[in-house]
């Protein structure tokens, strides 16, 4: 699924990282806790987080995901977006909870890690 | 080569900075990215784990051939019953850390299953040195 059809179907707005939009998202991974998402060595992964600070953009650094959504309407900060931009991640935010935005790509066809 | 990094207590806005400049280096040495993606986890695990547990540390990497040893030596409090921190899911993460996304103890099993080769030397009242190792090689 490419990122621009993710945010259009969860009328997200993207904030940063414009050269993602065509990007092919294999699988989602929904989750607030940072921790959980350094246990993922997948590649091409959407992460759904509502955690907007920049511990979220650091642990998407290491762990080579290119594309953050935010949920909860958590808008990113100009710290955030910097850092985004400067390690060339995606960064877009949607108003929808987790769950209606988990649930709303998956009916979509994007796949879970496990 | 040897590369040092300081990383300091409490201190969260610098976070991941010190992994950060170690991944810069080591895609510049054109090692695999998966492996990069290993040793960045368990890494970057170790320096939060520092910054949230500890009096402050520094993170030493000695980049050879074959192999990277990466160690992580905080200057303490240690870990008073090692068994219990390497338990997934067991933390004494305060509710600072946790906000931030982190402390829900899965740093050390998480470093643990990311490397090839992991010591870890720790007392109570003394300091914790983490040293790990992976192999560059494939197959090994």
């Amino acid at each position: 699924m490419k990122l621009k059809d993710i945010l259009a179907c969860v009328d997200g707005v993207l904030v940063c990282g414009e050269s993602h939009l065509e990007d092919e998202v294999k699988r989602g991974f929904a989750s607030d806790l940072m921790s959980d998402v350094l246990t993922i060595l997948e590649d091409d992964i959407l992460l759904i987080t509502g955690l907007s600070n920049n511990q979220a953009i650091r642990t998407a650094e290491m762990s080579d995901i290119s594309n953050i959504l935010l949920v909860r309407n958590k808008k990113p900060s100009q710290t955030m977006i910097d850092m985004a931009n400067e390690l060339n991640i995606a960064l877009a935010y949607t108003s929808y909870s987790l769950f209606k935005t988990s649930g709303l790509l998956f009916a979509q066809g994007l796949k879970p890690v496990y | 080569m040897r590369q040092e990094y300081l990383v300091p207590a409490q201190d969260f806005s610098v976070a991941g900075v010190a992994s950060s400049n170690l991944k810069r280096l080591l895609k510049q040495l054109n090692i695999n990215p998966f492996t990069i993606k290993r040793i960045m986890v368990a890494v970057f695990e170790a320096e939060v784990n520092v910054i949230a547990h500890s009096f402050g540390g520094r993170i030493v990497c000695d980049l050879e051939e074959e192999e990277i040893t990466i160690q992580v030596i905080d200057t303490g409090p240690g870990i008073p019953n090692l068994d219990l921190a390497m338990t997934e899911g067991w933390s004494t993460a305060s509710e600072q850390v946790r906000e931030l996304g982190y402390g829900a103890g899965m740093g050390l099993p998480n470093i643990k299953k990311n490397c090839d080769h992991l010591t870890i030397q720790t007392k109570a009242g003394e300091h914790t040195h983490i040293t790990m190792r992976f192999c560059l090689k494939e197959g090994e």
